[in-house]
């Protein structure tokens, strides 16, 4: 029953902090703030479907957030890569 | 002979080891068979991609990274509650950040990379660049009052246990 | 009580987890300078994100199914979180867009972001490809 309660407490303070990174993501001002939300935002939808997967007592979801996880990382990395050097393979 | 045949066939031990403890973790349940099959890559992966990497980092005190990890995780949770404690009720014209510049005794790559990842971890501070020749490490400071106190703190706290470790 | 200490343990990671995701978020969205603001999400994101996994390995025990592989997306966070952090910071340097000027090195002449001309390109053979 605790466990239940404190996992609507999870659902919506992850939903709710989505929701502020997005306000931040459309915000800017400058691409750094764009590429930090959107990092942000991928960490927090990883959050959210361990959330789903402990609502729904399954593991099928364990490789969705991993790959989530990787891709944010990476996609971070290319963004960043591209405002720093106008590239990303050199 | 036999210590040069077991560095060719394992080039790279830690390596080794977490290849097969990340097989253990991705099969999910213990068992023989994972086990095995993890030994297999764990051998295997090093010796065909041992040509990309020729040197083995060096570190000479491996068993220190136990506490030094303790320790880590000890600051990552404390320093987490401060942090949302200033985010949270502190007003933004309170905040006083700011650059901290670190002169770097370290000198190995490994130990740099150790001490610049656990700066951002720690929050409150994060490193941001290295100066041109990797002499000097710069951090920035969500709130420091006084930036030569916390240079100071991290290389008392963490650069003089990294130089145990890796040199 | 009919709850176990398990159960609390779960609660109580979950609403850790939660709380300092939302800190991370509300730092990023009240914070002013875009350098502070890189210090909110990727700390408290990852330790809350961190308990909410430990959360899920804790409940797979809890129902009689253990279950570790969370473990792997915690390692994985906790190592990439750093690499992140320092490529925005990067981002932001290069932008120009913090409001305080950079100090000058402790030691040798600039950092490295701003390295732009060849004296000034790092020594090691295979960083100098990258300027």
């Amino acid at each position: 029953m605790i466990v239940t309660y404190a996992l609507i407490f999870a659902f919506a303070a992850v939903s709710l902090s989505l929701l502020l990174t997005m306000i931040r993501l459309v915000k800017g001002p400058g691409p750094g703030d764009r590429i930090l939300a959107l990092d942000t935002l991928s960490i927090n939808a990883v959050a959210l479907i361990i959330l789903v997967g402990i609502a729904g007592a399954t593991q099928i979801y364990f490789e969705a957030a991993m790959i989530i996880a990787m891709l944010g990382f990476v996609s971070t990395v290319a963004v960043a890569r591209f405002v720093l050097r106008g590239d990303i393979i050199e | 002979m036999a210590t040069r045949f077991i560095q060719r066939l394992l080039p790279h031990p830690l390596l080794s080891v977490a290849l097969v403890a990340v097989w253990q973790l991705l099969a999910n349940e213990p068992s023989v068979n994972s086990l095995v099959f993890g030994i297999i890559l764990g051998v295997l992966l090093p010796f065909a991609t041992a040509a990309y990497w020729p040197n083995r980092p060096q570190v000479t005190r491996p068993w220190r990274l136990i506490p030094y990890g303790l320790i880590v995780a000890w600051d990552i949770i404390t320093a987490n509650i401060t942090v949302a404690m200033i985010v949270l009720f502190k007003p933004n014209r309170d905040i006083r950040s700011g650059w901290v510049n670190i002169p770097l005794d370290i000198r190995t790559p490994e130990a740099i990379t150790a001490l610049a990842g656990t700066i951002t971890l720690t929050p409150g501070t994060v490193s941001v660049d290295l100066s041109d020749h990797g002499h000097a490490l710069l951090v920035h400071a969500l709130h420091a009052e006084d930036p030569e106190e916390v240079a100071r703190k991290i290389k008392h706290r963490y650069e003089r246990r990294l130089k145990e470790i890796f040199e | 009580m009919s709850h176990n200490i398990l159960d609390i343990a779960i609660a109580a990671a979950l609403v850790i987890g939660g709380l300092f995701t939302l800190v991370g978020s509300i730092g990023l969205l009240k914070l002013q300078a875009p350098m502070a603001r890189l210090h909110a999400p990727t700390k408290a994101s990852t330790l809350g994100v961190g308990s909410i996994l430990l959360a899920s390995v804790l409940f797979a025990f809890a129902k009689g199914a253990p279950s570790y592989h969370e473990l792997l997306i915690i390692a994985f966070l906790f190592m990439t979180a750093p690499v992140s952090a320092y490529f925005i910071g990067k981002v932001h340097i290069h932008l120009g867009q913090n409001r305080k000027p950079l100090p000058k090195p402790a030691r040798d002449n600039i950092w490295a972001t701003k390295a732009k001309r060849e004296e000034d390109t790092p020594s090691v053979p295979e960083m100098k490809a990258d300027a």
